[in-house]
């Protein structure tokens, strides 16, 4: 028999549980598919699929879902609602699922998530790979594993984000969410310019999960949705070591408009709010990169 | 101490039961909000950040209009998508215009909590008194329910009334004399008597008229000034108006009817989507099923919910065959362009059904 393909779009949800899905897929003898990274074709055609007014991060993740269609059997595409009382999801990533469903005619594996009626990771995976007629030892040996992989894999990339932290040289906070700072076409660019400047980056996302959800409350204290969250509570972590922060959003982010103009209010650092949408040249966000570093420097020598 | 005087937002017709359970239960001054204007959305949309949703520019434009008429306290309510969360940015940023004022988030953290509102009521109004409090907010609830209930038969024969303009008086007089209701047997002989009335107009009503349903993101629905009077440009039209989302639908009636209806729409959607987006998804077919001649979806620019509902609304019209025209308003757009898109849409509509 041959093995199941299951294919797995680059954007939004890759960055949260993509590891996890991948692996858990690979222990269970799965073949398992990551689209490419994002490139101006995937863009295109996810505009061609997407509604004009959903954000960009979105219209990728049509656009890679559209690359997958043909090449696999299953796409899992997570609906996530919360992750308990006050850490709501975004509600257009909500309706990803139903939307998508309605757009493509490709086989869905839902990997559902929602705390508030105790359906936690592990049940949302233990759902689909009963589904794709596993037995039940097997999908307890994958998860267990796939988990102690990811612990190891965390943990190395959330200390050398804190070694950061307290080096010498010129260093900013860059906030945003995953699946706009490492996307290929959003944030690649950006992280580029900054990296010519000899700035040193720190990640908003590469925290302790835990500490991020208390620290989150100095910034906005009625904030209820996990990921916007997550970037918050690492401005009141960084604040007392960096000279600069950054704000990274995808075009009409409903989330972003109001947390990050709240950010901006509340912290007294320098800040610099970059909005990017289907960009062809990046000379703009250079110049106003490089004026930003300018700043930093003048504000250090002073 | 200076005195304490309270102002609210402004959201259609419901500023009169509002209105009025305020000045009853609370001892302190209320200030009606004005009607929405141009100058309140220029106000607004100065303040606000880039690409929040039009709800946030308006309530924001009428706080510090109610602010300048002398108001220190500012009610504010919400729930469902990222409207829960723009209290405390709409508070800051009042703030940093150098007002002084107490802000009231009846809902916290998306969820309204019945004990913590009347805590949050209660540190302003030291007098209230509870029994008053539910007597008058039976009233009040009564109230909105008649209001609407004639207001769904009013938009079902406005457009084909004998002598223009004779409905919409009526209606402004039934407004004023709900507005001074002292108890409920007042208000309920008021009510069946301009029942009577609004159902004595005469219509001329044919078999051939069109039939339209309305639906969409509930603020830019209810509010008129946010939807450019894009219901009365349609009685211009002699179109009957179908509309569901009202606030007894969105207070009582909606949590029934989202258990009822997911059963049934499983080919469309399997859970919840946010707000009122699988609503609009139900309502869309269900009036594709009764024979409605075509159906406007209005909503603010960059409201999220909508956003995601707005493909599969899509998907259920091009398989029912029912055309669909879709709105999106912002603070500057202007009134001609949008009547022009009405009128071509009613064309087709016209020419479909002959």
């Amino acid at each position: 028999m041959d093995k199941i393909k299951i294919g797995l779009p680059r954007a939004i949800f890759n960055y949260y549980c993509g590891d996890m899905l991948s692996r858990f897929f690979e222990y269970l003898g799965c073949d398992v598919i990551v689209s490419p990274k994002t490139n101006k074709e995937i863009y295109s055609t996810g505009v061609k699929y997407a509604n004009d007014e959903m954000c960009s991060a979105m219209k990728i993740y049509f656009g890679h879902v559209a690359y997958l269609q043909d090449k696999v059997d299953y796409i899992v595409i997570p609906r996530i609602d919360n992750f308990g009382i006050d850490n709501q999801m975004c509600t257009n990533f909500m309706a990803l699922f139903d939307i998508i469903r309605n757009t493509f005619n490709v086989n869905i594996l839902n990997y559902n998530i929602d705390y508030r009626k105790n359906k936690k990771e592990y049940d949302g995976l233990f759902i689909i790979a009963k589904k794709l007629n596993f037995k039940e030892k097997f999908i307890k040996t994958a998860y267990i594993k796939a988990k102690k992989d990811l612990k190891m894999l965390n943990k190395v990339k959330i200390n050398e984000n804190y070694h950061k932290l307290l080096s010498k040289n010129k260093k900013i906070l860059l906030v945003g969410h995953p699946y706009v700072v490492y996307d290929n076409l959003l944030g690649r660019n950006i992280i580029e310019l900054l990296n010519k400047n000899n700035i040193e980056i720190i990640y908003s996302d590469l925290f302790n999960k835990d500490l991020l959800d208390k620290e989150s409350l100095y910034i906005s204290k009625t904030n209820y949705f996990k990921y916007s969250k997550e970037i918050l509570g690492s401005i009141n972590i960084a604040r007392k070591y960096v000279d600069g922060i950054v704000f990274l959003s995808s075009f009409p982010c409903s989330l972003d408009a109001i947390s990050n103009e709240l950010a901006i209010l509340k912290c007294d650092l320098p800040c610099i709010n970059i909005i990017i949408d289907d960009i062809n040249s990046i000379t703009g966000i250079d110049s106003r990169i490089e004026s930003f570093c300018d700043i930093i420097e003048r504000k250090k020598v002073c | 101490m200076l005195e304490k005087k309270i102002t609210y937002p402004q959201m259609g017709n419901y500023s009169v039961p509002i209105y009025y359970l305020l000045r009853h239960i609370l001892h302190i001054k209320v200030i009606k909000p004005n009607k929405i204007t141009a100058k309140t959305i220029e106000l607004g949309s100065k303040y606000s950040p880039d690409f929040v949703c039009m709800p946030f520019k308006y309530t924001l434009g009428t706080f510090i209009e109610g602010l300048d008429k002398g108001a220190n306290i500012l009610l504010q309510a919400g729930g469902g998508c990222r409207y829960g969360y723009y209290s405390e940015l709409q508070e800051k940023i009042i703030k940093n215009l150098g007002y002084d004022f107490t802000y009231i988030n009846l809902v916290s953290k998306g969820k309204i909590n019945k004990l913590e509102v009347y805590k949050k009521i209660k540190k302003i109004d030291k007098k209230l008194n509870i029994f008053k409090c539910l007597y008058y907010l039976f009233i009040t609830i009564k109230m909105t329910k008649y209001m609407d209930e004639l207001e769904d038969y009013i938009r079902m024969n406005k457009a084909f009334e004998e002598n223009k303009g004779e409905f919409d008086k009526v209606y402004n007089e039934l407004l004023s004399v709900f507005g001074n209701t002292t108890c409920y047997t007042y208000l309920f002989r008021n009510y069946l008597k301009y029942k009577k009335i609004i159902k004595n107009i005469k219509v001329n009503k044919g078999h051939n008229h069109l039939k339209v349903g309305l639906i969409g993101e509930l603020y830019t629905l209810m509010e008129p000034f946010a939807n450019y009077d894009l219901e009365n440009l349609l009685y211009k039209h002699n179109v009957e108006i179908k509309r569901f989302t009202n606030v007894t639908y969105l207070l009582f009636r909606k949590r029934k009817a989202v258990i009822n209806f997911m059963k049934k729409m499983k080919n469309y959607f399997i859970y919840r989507l946010g707000a009122d987006a699988h609503d609009n998804i139900y309502r869309a077919k269900l009036l594709c099923e009764n024979d409605y001649d075509g159906i406007i979806h209005i909503k603010s620019s960059f409201c999220t919910p909508e956003i995601g509902a707005m493909p599969i609304i899509n998907k259920v019209c091009k398989e029912y065959n029912v055309p669909i025209i879709y709105f999106s308003f912002d603070s500057n757009t202007s009134m001609v362009g949008i009547e022009t898109r009405v009128e071509a849409f009613i064309d087709m509509l016209n020419m479909k059904k002959s």
